[in-house]
Order: C-alpha cells, then structure tokens, then sequence
C-alpha cells in the first residue's frame, strides 16, 4: 500500500525526496509527450535516447523525463534539455544521435539542432531566450511540459497537493470559494461566467448530495489546450476538482471526458487511481473528516455534450440534450442534486489560485477579466500550438510576436476566435486587447481560446460555410431552431460558394441568423450564426462578389466542393 | 404569487406559473405547437417565443417560469418575425401535401400558419420523406413529422413503453424505434397514445375504411358492433361536446352505412362479466381449498395491455383471465350463434368493429383470435375513422333520429357502460359475484364502488364478504382486494408489486390507456382540458339511466346460455369466448417470428 498523505511534512518530504534524486543526474532530458509530438513519433526519439545513452555509457546519468505539451506543436517532436534549458527541435533519430554524442556526453550544445527564430534567421537555443516561451505566463499550463505527466511525485516536487493540504486542513470551504472570488477567474470553457460567483451558488445550495464535475469535452475543431493539460499534468485537474468538491460540500465528481481523448482518458484515469493510492481522494483526505472520490465519464462524439445541461443528460445516461435553463444546475442538476461544473482549464488554475491567494491571480488580466488564458492557434501561422498569455494581450502580440505570425510570406487576413461559435477579427482589430468584452464588442468571443488564423488565401464565405457545415452537424436536433435554422443557412452558404447564390441571399442569411440567435434553445444554436453574422459584418463584399460576378477572390470557391472538408485553403494544414 | 406585466396588463399568478399560463389569465393568447398540456412541455418548436425586459434572446413562454416584476411583450416585430421564421423551417422540413393528407382541416400546424399569417415558404432545401412504416394499428408518415417530441412524452412518461424516441442526431433526427427499426418489430403495444397526441399526420390509425366500404359494397353480410366508449365521444367528431350520450344516433348511423346487423359490444361486455366472473370464482375458490390457482388475476379486455404483458413480463400471462376481449367474443357469437340463427355460413359473413382503440387492429390479426378456420372479427375502426365514414356518406349525424341496436346481440345492462372507463370492468364484475356469492346487491351508493372511481394511477378497494349462499361458504370473512389502474405505467408498478411477491390483490383490472376506454387511442382527438372527466360523466349517467344495472339481469344473456352456450366456462364457452396468449418478450425475442410478421404487417 503507498503511503497515505495526510500532512503538509509529508508532502514536503515527498518533494525533497523527488528534488534530490533528480539532481543526482548530470542531464535531465524533458522529451515533449503531448499530442502534437506524440502524432509525430516523439516514442522513437525517447527510445533513441535511452538506447544512446546506454550506448554511451551515461545511461546513469542522464534521466529521460516524458512530459506533456510545451506547446511548439509545429515544430515537434521537442525536447527541452537541462540544466541550460537547451530546446531542441524538429528531432528525428539521426539528430538524438548527433546530440546525446555530441551535448550529452560532449557536453556541447548541438546548435544546429536547436530552435529556429525565422524572423530572425537565427537559431536560439535556449528556451529562456524564445520569444515564443518567454511572452508567455504559464499558470494554467505550469507543469505541461515541465515535468513527468505521470507520476504523482513529480507533481508534489511542484508543489502540487499544497492546495489541497492547506485548504482541506486550514480553510472553511466558504474561504476556498472567497479565494476564487478574489480572483476573478471566469470560466474558461466558452461561456466565460465568472467562476467564484457559480461556486458560491452551488456552496449555497441545499441538497443531500451535491456533485461536481469537470467538463472535459472540448469539441471545438481545432481546440486542443484542455487535452494539453489532461494529457501532460492530470494532476491538477484531479487537485482543481478535490478543491471545488470540498468548497461546494459535493462527495462525488465526475470527469466527462470525450471518447476521442483515449490518451486524455488513461492519464487521468491513472491519476485518479495514483491520488486515490496516496489516500488524497476517498475517505478522510488529509484527516479533515472530507470524503470524496472521481469517476470518470466517456461521451460518445457529441459536440452539444459540452453544454452544460446536455453534459448531465449524458452522465445520467439519457439522450445528450440540452434542456431549458433555469434550473441552473446548481438549482437542480445532476439526478436533480446541486452541481457545479467547470471546465478543465479552469480547474487547472485553482490549485495555483487556492495556493498563491486570489489577489496573485488577480494581477494578471485586465480590469474586468483576471488572470491568463490558454489559447490553441492553428491555420496559417508559423508556430501553430498552445500558448497562456495574460488576459489582454492583444491579438497582433500572440500571434505574430508569440507565434510568429503567418508564414511563406502571405499576407494576413482575418482570425477566427472561438471556435465556430465566434467570429472574424481582421488586422484593423488585431491590437484590441484580447479579453471578454472587447472581443464581444468585435463579433467575437474568447471562448475556449481557439485561434485559427486565415491568411489572403482564405474564402470568407467558404469559411463561413465550413463553420455552418460542423454546426449543422452537431446540433442535437431538439429545437426547431437549431436544427431546421442551421441546415437552411448552410444550403444557403452552400448554394453560394458553388456560384449558385441569388440576390437576396445575403439578406435571408441574416434573417435567419437573427432568429436562430433569438430563439434557440441552447448556446450552440445562439451561437450558430456567429461566423456568418461577423463574415458578413467584415466581409459582406466577399458575399456580394460571390453572387453578383461570380468572383472568389481567394480563388476557391465555385470547384468541386468536398463537402466534409475544412475550408479549402486551410485543409492539409495542422487544425 | 407573483405579478408581471404582459403588454401593459397585470398578471398575477403562482410563482410556478410559465408565461403562457400567466398570459391566458389576462386573456392574451400565445401561439403553441409543441406545447399539450397534460403531455408535454418540451420547448422543441420555440413557436411561442416572447421579449422578456433584461433576457439575452427571446424566451420560450411555455417553459420559462414568472418572476415578480417580469415585463413581457408578446406581440412586437420581433417576436412576429422570429414567429414567421420559424413556422417557415418547420414547414420546409415538412411534405407540404395537405390536400391528401388525413388531417387536412385538423392539423395543428395548419392552424398555426393560419394564425401566424404565412403566406410564403422562402425556405428550400433537403427534405426526408422516407417510406410510410405500416403496421396493422399504426402508420408512421415521417415526412410529415415536426419532431415536436409529444409522442415520445406519451410513450415514455405516460405510457412508460419506450418505443418511441429521437434517433439520430440535427436535420437527421426522426422519431422512431431504437436503430430506426419499424412498430411491428419493436415492444410496441399498439396503445396508440401517439396517434391522439400527434399535431400532424405524421402518426395515426393505419386505415380501414377503404376495407369496410369494400365489405359494405360486397354484398356479405356485415355485421357491425360498438364499443362502450364510443356514445360519449363520437359526437366530438360532430361538433358536439364530450361526453354528449348519442348512442341512438350512433345506431342510427351505422344502419346509414349500410351495416346489415347493428350490434352492440356492450351485450359482449355483459357476457365477459358472466364469463370472467365465474372464470374468479373459481380460481378463488382452488386457492381457498387447497387446490392450484395463480391470483391475484388480472382483466384480459385490453389489448394493448395484454401486448404489454405479453412483451414486458411474459413468465406472468398465467394471471391474465382467459376471457376474450368483449368485441372478439361478439365476432366468435356472430360468427357461430349468430350465423346458425339466419343460415348464412360463417365465411360469408364480415363482422366490423368500431372501437376507441388502435390496439384492436392488432387483436383481430392475432392467430388465437380465430375459430373454424375463420377471424373472429375482420376489421376494426377507431372513432375517428367511424366519424370519417359518416361525413363521407352524407349522414347529418347531428340530425339523426334516435335507433336501437338489434337483439339478440343489441342490449345490454349499465354494468356494460362503464366497461369503457377505468374501474368501470371491476365494478362491473362486482356487482355481479358479490349479488351471485352473497345474495344480496352490493353495498355502494348507486352501485359505484367509489374507491375504484376516478382517475388515480393505482386505485383500490377491499371488500370483506360476512354472509354468503351455501354454495360459496368458502368465501365466508374473506376480505376480497382490488386493485384498478390504466396505462401501461400503473400496470407497471402492480406488476413489478407482483414480481417481487408483495401484491396483495386477488383481482385487478388493468386497462393500457390512462383513463380506460374513453381515452383510447382511436377516439376523437379532443382540445377540451376537461375531456376525461366528460366522458366519464357521459357513461356514468348511461349506466344510470338503465332499469339493468347488473350483468347477470341481462335477459338475452340468460337465453343465451340455455339456447346455445350451455353452463359460463362450459366446453362451448371455452372454446367461443376463451383464449391463450403469446409470450412475446422484449422486441419479440420470444415469439415466433413468422407469426409476427403475419400480425403486425397489413394483409
């Protein structure tokens, strides 16, 4: 049986421990285990590396760590090596070669090998000196890529579980909910309602039973920053839970995880079951009488499984629907019992935010929207991948001084933030800071953080079209609305991209947004006609051209049309 | 309590009221589709939107809750426009073939483009029509469904049979049996609650008119019977109100048609309380003298019911009653008793049912329901479809003189009446074994044992029997329990009381839809709230009326006996008026497949 953590020596000790062991190692060499790398065989590079230094004779000294996501997923597979935190990029075997003779028993850094600034034309090698890390602050993405993902020691070495500790043993769970009230999180999976406030609610909330449970669906196409942190620091999302169970008084929480996440699935699974063997989950934790434990829950591919009230219905088995709200569910949610749901993100910030105090938290972000965010870029820029920015850093810094901007010299065009339920930002916007409201006021929204960028090659319509066609698809059926107004507005959008539209069009598109915004049961159908309200907002000429000359001035439009597909010019790209 | 302002007006009302109640208190009228009251409250149409001060978007009204101080507009630009939008997708998802369609005049969504004053469709796109799914009581027209979800309310929540459900998922979502499977092949049992809640033609009856007019212009003799619940309602299709007592413009009507025999079910009903009864007696008496008998046992009059049983708890159809349902014991009579009486051959005859049941178009396709080679009865009519049939012939029913129905198969008693309510086969058989054990009437005001009156989901009575006739000494002290619900729902719960060995109850009558007969699936589809409790009423006051309130008093019945049946539960009543069942179990697993087909799928 492993040793039952019951008191903040313990941890500490746990975390001595893990710190002493490490430095026995003259290299530690962090290879990036996140889905982009995983995608492009990061396994082979971790085995050429334990099998050359083996070879080499300092398989002792050197320890191979597999982490999660460092975020630079266009140029992986990556690995990080310390001390001097070399970033090394775009490995392949031949190259681990090269480096574990040439830095790791030659001690000399294999600059070639390191990362490429373009913008620069130089290499950089060390990660402190990269733009692309060192714009960033990472507290929701702390230990993605800073550690093993899987090993629940190297998470206490990061301080992980001192939430936990402190608030199970010193805090009344209202002063756990004060503490997120202070600072000012707001739920980061779309919706973006101020976190403290829902805890609050469902704190206050009568009920025998109260449950608690994170949202782990992220269905957006092209989002990709919850599993970063699922796959590669699952701890904090079990430690985030642990601290809202105990702050609403829930004894039960589920994680709704999507079934396309298997990765996602095992490492939580594995450390749920790892906290559970520590004693930091079921009965007593830390000796504060609390008792609590996790399920996990695996959807089935339904997008609208990641609104809130259709998430329950699934957990309960039933029909994945969206139904009326109120009753909010901390009025009645899950089996009808007060319940708080957050999202994996947000979760992932609590135990920082319990440990460092909500008024550190608070110091990032702007006035009315705290802290960092997360966002995932892909489309047509240099550094597709994840990075965690404070909230307000305007669009033009992310994703041209951050990421690089849009690469083989095309010029930009337009940024699609959040998802297919937001809207186009054009390079007039690009220096808005980047937080709730300014982006509403553009159209648009943060939402889950997703960022696809769109260079002049890109048809608005056709991206318009490609929005509509995945809405379409994921609507649940059960209102009118969504279901009869998506498909009409996409035979629309499609009848115009073929170089079929009629006078007209453009003007029955907008009623039909209107009143698929106005009267549609749930976020997604209120969301649905986002894309095509702000195309039309930026780019009603692009419509008009379309329909009246026959013109696409991407030069996409009126082919063959594969009807499945991305929009035209981003397919073949990493989304 | 809580006060709003609607379009100016002040509205007080309960905290839990929704918008729409509120809104009718001031007598403003909100337009609904999905919306039924008593069934389902779904917000799938989103038709009856309104602007709520300080909301996002507009707010379905039948699903949002008042709140104190709530400012609501129901009839702004916005809201018309959002209206109008949306009739237009419903319509453009929906075949637009009216003039053919069996519910051209009753259509919900007709009525509501009316009131919304579209006057263009401008919305073209994919529309799914698939094939018609036709089984022998129901027919599912998909093209025309709206999705509005109220079947799946009344055959889930009410019915608890969980047949019907949204497959699928956006444009491709239809209402149908799990993996899109057909009626006949699924657990359903035909009860038909869909079809009377359906606001378009999308779920109803599978046809049997066309039939009926071939048998009327064939020649044969056709001989025509009508449920007890049928007077009370038929009227509705006529403009009248529920529960109006037409029984002699009924009979009237079907001599109209053309029916050579107009006979009454009610007579039949008589005779299953004589059968069923005795078949009670005798099973009470095993149990009570150490002999083999299965109890509590349980009424058989309802085929929707027995197909549920059939379906759900097939190691249980030892306690249904063997009795034939009342119209299959008519059609077994006509086609025996009957035709040796007038000399025709029993193949040369047609026997008609008009039931208030869509389920009875499958209980004449079951194989048991035959003798000498020929069905008992050969096709049944809903009210609905009746109602049909005498506006296709001209008949002013409303004018109508008063008709009779015709012996020896015509009269009846009140016991017969009340067949078509829940409870109303219990009381029935109550009167009759309690004067046959003890002597003497049964002890309740106006006959009603009103315990097992109304319409609770379970009801029950006990009655202690003190005094009996020698011949049922056995019986002496015996507190005797019923138990009495309609709707498959309330029949669960008494069988699951059954399963787990803690019935308590020696005889129940279950009937398959809430509020027995009179509720049936084949009755007129009615906007009255009140509607049950006037046809109630309506068959009550028929029982009343009659001089014969007990079975046993039937004259006919009596001659019966001595002319032709000889002794209740004899060897010719048993082999005329008795049956088996099948046990089907979920999806049909346990049945024999052919013999499925053959039943649920049209001739």
């Amino acid at each position: 049986m492993a040793e039952q953590i019951k008191t903040f020596k313990q941890l500490e000790d746990i975390k001595k421990a893990y710190l002493a062991a490490q430095e026995k190692y003259d290299y530690i060499v962090y290879v990036c285990g996140g889905a982009g790398c995983v995608a492009a065989k990061c396994d082979v590079i971790r085995k050429t590396l334990i099998d050359e230094t083996q070879k080499a004779g300092i398989g002792d000294t050197v320890s191979v760590v597999q982490t999660g996501c460092m975020g630079t997923c266009a140029v992986g597979p990556v690995m990080l090596v310390t001390p001097g935190n070399i970033f090394y990029t775009e490995l392949t075997a031949d190259k681990v070669k090269k480096i574990v003779t040439g830095h790791l028993a030659g001690g000399k850094v294999v600059e070639e090998y390191t990362y490429y600034d373009a913008a620069l034309d130089k290499h950089v090698p060390k990660m402190d000196d990269i733009d692309f890390f060192k714009k960033q602050v990472k507290i929701a993405l702390r230990n993605c890529g800073a550690m093993a993902y899987n090993d629940i020691a190297a998470y206490i070495a990061r301080d992980g579980y001192q939430a936990a500790c402190k608030a199970l043993t010193e805090l009344s769970p209202q002063k756990v909910v004060d503490e997120v009230m202070a600072s000012g999180l707001r739920g980061r999976g779309g919706a973006g309602f101020p976190t403290g406030i829902k805890w609050q609610a469902a704190h206050d909330s009568k009920g025998d039973r109260k449950y608690m449970v994170c949202n782990a669906d992220e269905g957006d196409p092209g989002a990709f920053m919850d599993r970063a942190i699922l796959d590669g620091d699952p701890h904090s999302v079990v430690e985030g839970m642990l601290l809202g169970g105990y702050a609403i008084g829930a004894d039960t929480g589920y994680i709704y995880i999507r079934a396309e996440y298997p990765v996602a699935v095992e490492r939580i699974g594995d450390a749920i079951d790892q906290a559970r063997a520590h004693g930091l989950l079921g009965k007593d934790i830390f000796g504060s009488g609390f008792d609590y434990d996790l399920e996990i829950r695996i959807g089935a591919g339904v997008y609208v499984c990641g609104e809130e009230t259709a998430l329950m219905a699934s957990i309960e088995g039933n029909r994945g629907e969206p139904r009326q709200k109120p009753p909010l569910p901390f009025q009645k949610g899950l089996f009808g019992c007060p319940t708080n749901i957050n999202n994996v993100e947000t979760l992932a910030n609590i135990p920082a935010i319990v440990k460092n105090g909500g008024k550190w938290y608070a110091q990032y972000g702007t006035e009315k929207s705290k802290g960092t965010k997360v966002f995932a870029l892909a489309g047509d820029v240099v550094m597709t991948g994840i990075v965690e920015v404070p909230i307000g850093t305007p669009m033009r810094e992310i994703i041209f001084n951050i990421c690089g901007g849009v690469p083989d010299g095309k010029k930009f065009k337009a940024v699609q933030s959040g998802g297919p339920s937001g809207g186009v930002i054009t390079d007039l916007d690009l220096d808005v800071p980047t937080d709730y409201q300014s982006l509403q006021q553009l159209g648009a929204i943060v939402g889950s953080g997703i960022l696809i960028v769109m260079n002049e090659d890109t048809c608005m319509v056709d991206s318009a079209r490609y929005f509509m066609e995945f809405i379409r698809e994921e609507s649940c059926g059960k209102c009118n609305a969504c279901r009869l107004g998506t498909k009409r507005m996409l035979e629309i959008l499609e009848r115009i991209v073929d170089g079929e539209g009629e006078e007209g069009d453009v003007e029955l598109l907008e009623e039909l947004c209107e009143v698929v915004a106005e009267t549609s049961l749930c976020g997604l159908g209120q969301t649905a006609p986002n894309a095509v309200m702000s195309t039309i907002r930026y780019f009603r000429d692009e419509y008009d051209e379309h329909i009246r000359d026959g013109i696409c001035r991407a030069g996409v439009c009126f082919t063959q049309r594969d009807k499945k597909a991305y929009p035209q010019r981003l397919r073949g790209r990493v989304l | 309590m809580a006060e709003i302002t609607i379009n100016g007006l002040k509205a007080t009302v309960p905290d839990d009221a929704t918008i729409l109640e509120a809104a009718k208190t001031v007598g403003i009228h909100i337009p609904t589709l999905c919306n039924m009251a008593d069934v389902s409250s779904f917000g799938s149409c989103r038709i009856c939107v309104v602007e709520v001060e300080g909301a996002k978007t507009l707010q379905v009204s039948c699903l949002t809750k008042v709140r104190d101080g709530m400012v609501v507009k129901t009839n702004t630009g916005k809201v018309r426009k959002a209206r109008r939008v949306l009739y237009e997708l419903l319509l453009s998802d929906h075949d637009q073939e009216c003039l053919t369609c069996s519910r051209s005049g009753s259509c919900e969504l007709q009525a509501l483009g009316e009131t919304l004053g579209v006057s263009e469709t401008r919305f073209k796109g994919e529309h799914d029509s698939p094939p018609e799914d036709v089984s022998v009581a129901i027919t599912r027209d998909m093209g025309k469904c709206i999705l509005c979800r109220r079947c799946v309310a009344a055959c889930n929540e009410i019915q608890n049979t969980g047949v019907l459900n949204a497959q699928n998922r956006g444009f491709d979502t239809v209402i149908a049996p799990a993996m899109e499977g057909k009626l006949g092949d699924a657990s359903c049992v035909f009860c038909g609650q869909c079809t009377v809640v359906c606001p378009t033609g999308a779920l109803r009856e599978t046809d049997a008119t066309k039939k009926v007019w071939e048998m009327l212009d064939s020649g044969k003799r056709t001989v025509v019977q009508v449920a007890p619940a049928i007077r009370v309602a038929i009227g509705e299709e006529f403009g009248m109100e529920p529960g109006s007592q037409v029984t002699g413009k009924l009979a009237a009507a079907l001599k109209a048609l053309g029916f050579d025999d107009v006979f009454d079910t009610n007579f039949a009903a008589d005779l299953t309380i004589i059968e069923e009864g005795t078949e009670f007696l005798g099973r009470v008496k095993a149990a009570l003298t150490g002999g083999e008998a299965t109890l509590p046992m349980v009424t058989s009059c309802s085929p929707g019911w027995i197909k549920f049983i059939e379906h759900h708890y097939p190691d249980r159809l030892k306690h249904i009653s063997t009795c034939k349902s009342p119209h299959m014991m008519m059609g077994a009579l006509v086609k025996s008793f009957y035709a040796e009486k007038i000399g025709v051959k029993p193949e040369d005859m047609r026997v008609v049912s008009v039931m208030p049941c869509t389920a009875k178009k499958f209980e004449i396709n079951r194989h048991e329901m035959m003798n000498n080679g020929v069905p008992n009865v050969d096709a049944v009519l809903t009210t609905r479809e009746l109602g049909r049939m005498i506006r296709e012939a001209g008949i002013d029913f409303c004018a109508l003189p008063d008709a009779e129905f015709e012996n020896p198969l015509g009269m009846s008693t009140g016991a017969a009446d009340i067949f078509g309510v829940t409870g109303g086969v219990m009381e029935a058989a109550l009167r009759t074994v309690f004067e046959l054990v003890t002597g003497k009437e049964l002890p309740f005001d106006k006959l009603h044992v009103t315990p097992i009156v109304g319409f609770e989901q379970v009801k029950e009575a006990a009655i202690t029997i003190e005094d009996t006739l020698p011949a049922y000494a056995f019986l002496k002290g015996v507190t005797v329990k019923v138990a009495v619900t309609s709707g498959t729902a309330g029949a669960t719960m008494l069988m699951d009381q059954l399963e787990k060995g803690e019935s308590p109850y020696h005889f129940i009558e279950v009937m398959g839809c809430p509020g027995g007969c009179i509720m049936g699936g084949g009755q007129p589809r009615s906007k009255d709230p009140d509607v049950k409790q006037k046809r109630l009423k309506g068959l009550y006051t028929e029982d009343e009326g009659k001089v014969l309130r007990k079975s046993h008093e039937n004259p006919y019945i009596t001659k019966l006996y001595e002319e032709y049946l000889g002794e209740p539960n004899g060897h010719k009543a048993h082999e005329l008026l008795h049956t088996h069942y099948t046990p089907r179990g979920m999806e049909n697993r346990l049945a024999d497949k052919e013999m499925v087909r053959k039943e649920v799928s049209p001739a």
